[in-house]
């Protein structure tokens, strides 16, 4: 494109841009699928600090070793006292740790998408050949993978555990692809509801109290609700009110659908047709939160 | 001590725009589940004590505490237009104090007041519980806002550190190892809030003196080193 263009300008008009000798590219152009997978493997590695200062490794590996020691724990115990099953089960061990999944998704949500709006660095991208549907997808599939690592880990620990100590290997395997399935769909809610939310504001630190009020609020304040529900006997309420918040959604699926026990108060988990409301419901939400990301960028883009 | 301008540029980085509508959803949502608990269960003082303890004192109030605290000074170290301000001549402990009482205010108002509300929805007040709840929820919109301001001059992840202070050092350890109780703003808080009311609902692990003293040994000391911390800031570039 370094060539002289000559202008539509009146006849006899000598102004032209000349070449000033910029050198230009003939290189391969690796195009939009290239430019989409750097931007989804520099926002996963950003997300536990790789590539980044030690200060901004610090948070994201700590969670993740908080995730992991009490894996290792229960693992430890299991071998030692010679145990048949795990005391803990695969799909349960998300929600018992919800509080660090949490305050993970909180502190690197806002990284992921932030900053990038702070400094109006988005022009920038979409004047390459990626769209707004590709920069949302980069994002939100890396922050989701980034929490599917976090999650997923611990369930790993206590997969080879669980063998090294000879317990039923079909059992396992069968609980272990439960939870993996349960923390698949749990990436994939936080990380987008954590995305919706940070993509709001350019400020680091509101979109990170944000994120967080957002989920323990509704936790609490959905947990509050059925343990009165369940103390008021109107126990068929409580797992309706149990879809008010991203935890007990997926708490109340891994119960219905894939063989957990319940962790809602008096063990009143949700029965197999609601465990399908809660699905549908939980994909509704995955599916709006894309949709609200699509229409955010497609305004801050311009 | 207190200086007008800072408080009111202050107010407005807290307030401006559609944060206080952010701000006060917290609020409203404790509200309304005080009037469907109330509609669902009629009112029961049990109920009532355990909704204000456990929504209202132990995750509304820190969480606003964090924003409010923090926000007061974290983004203006954050984009570097603290410069500006410590250039004019105002002494910067007064600025700090200034911070301070707007954090506090800010907490107060967002936190304590809709508790009052709740506490009124839920049973009337019987038996003090909305009044000693208040109480406890003012005293620790203090105490957090000191610490929240602090971490604020301190940190570039203020946010996370305080959540972390306040969910699961509080909220977690708080239950699962008794002496962390001992050390928690909330316990120290409830404990005032026992002394005031003298009923059997609002309990705290820790006596009064105890929480007393730790309180305002916090509150003064965490003001006293934000003061300090902000004469010798350094502003760091970005990560």
């Amino acid at each position: 494109m370094a060539v002289e263009h000559p202008l539509a300008t009146p006849a006899g008009d000598q102004s032209r841009i000349h070449d000033i000798g910029y050198r230009g590219y003939d290189g391969p152009r690796l195009g939009r699928a290239y430019a989409r997978l750097s931007l989804y493997s520099q926002t996963l590695r950003g997300s536990y600090g790789l590539g980044r200062s030690v200060k901004s490794k610090a948070l994201p590996m700590l969670l993740f070793a908080v995730m992991c020691v009490p894996a290792a724990i229960m693992v430890a115990v299991a071998v030692a006292t010679k145990a048949h099953d795990l005391p803990v089960s695969y799909t349960r061990y998300a929600i018992i740790m919800q509080a660090v999944i949490s305050l993970y998704v909180a502190s690197q949500a806002p990284q992921a998408v932030s900053r990038d709006l702070r400094f109006k660095t988005i022009p920038l991208y979409f004047s390459r050949p990626i769209e707004t549907a590709d920069y949302v997808q980069a994002k939100f599939a890396a922050l989701a993978s980034a929490m599917f690592i976090l999650t997923g880990a611990p369930l790993v620990v206590l997969y080879v555990g669980a063998l090294l100590s000879k317990m039923d290997f079909a059992h396992q395997t069968k609980g272990f692809g439960q939870g993996l399935l349960s923390v698949a769909l749990l990436s994939l809610l936080f990380a987008g509801i954590g995305l919706v939310i940070a993509a709001v504001t350019p400020r680091r630190g509101f979109g990170i109290a944000a994120v967080i009020a957002v989920l323990t609020i509704s936790y609490g304040a959905v947990s509050t609700l059925q343990a009165i529900a369940d103390a008021q006997d109107s126990t068929g309420a409580v797992p309706w009110i149990g879809l008010f918040s991203p935890v007990t959604l997926i708490g109340g699926v891994s119960s219905a659908l894939l063989g957990g026990t319940s962790a809602f108060p008096g063990g009143h988990g949700p029965s197999h047709g609601q465990g399908a409301v809660y699905l549908l419901v939980i994909v509704g939400l995955i599916a709006a939160c894309y949709g609200l990301l699509l229409r955010r960028y497609k305004k801050v883009g311009l | 001590m207190y200086d007008p301008t800072v408080a009111r540029l202050t107010y407005r980085a807290l307030l401006g725009r559609r944060r206080a509508l952010i701000l006060g959803a917290l609020p409203m949502l404790l509200i309304a589940i005080s009037v469907v608990v109330r509609g669902l269960a009629g009112a029961d003082d049990q109920t009532a004590a355990d909704l204000l303890g456990g929504l209202a004192l132990a995750t509304m109030v820190p969480i606003i505490g964090v924003i409010a605290g923090t926000g007061a000074i974290g983004p203006e170290i954050d984009d570097g237009s603290v410069v500006y301000l410590l250039s004019k001549p105002v002494k910067r402990p007064t600025i700090i104090l200034t911070k301070l009482i707007v954090a506090i205010a800010v907490t107060m108002v967002f936190s304590a007041l809709p508790t009052l509300v709740a506490g009124f929805i839920l049973n009337g007040n019987g038996q003090q519980i909305a009044v000693a709840y208040t109480v406890a929820a003012l005293v620790a919109s203090i105490a957090y806002a000191a610490l929240f301001l602090l971490l604020g001059t301190v940190s570039r992840h203020a946010v996370v550190f305080g959540l972390v202070y306040a969910l699961v050092w509080e909220a977690l350890f708080g239950s699962l190892v008794p002496g962390a109780r001992t050390l928690s703003v909330q316990q120290w808080s409830l404990a005032v809030a026992h002394k005031v009311t003298g009923g059997d609902l609002v309990t705290s692990d820790v006596s009064l003196t105890t929480g007393t003293v730790l309180l305002v040994v916090v509150t003064v000391l965490a003001t006293w080193y934000a003061g300090q911390k902000l004469r010798s800031l350094t502003l760091a570039g970005e990560e």
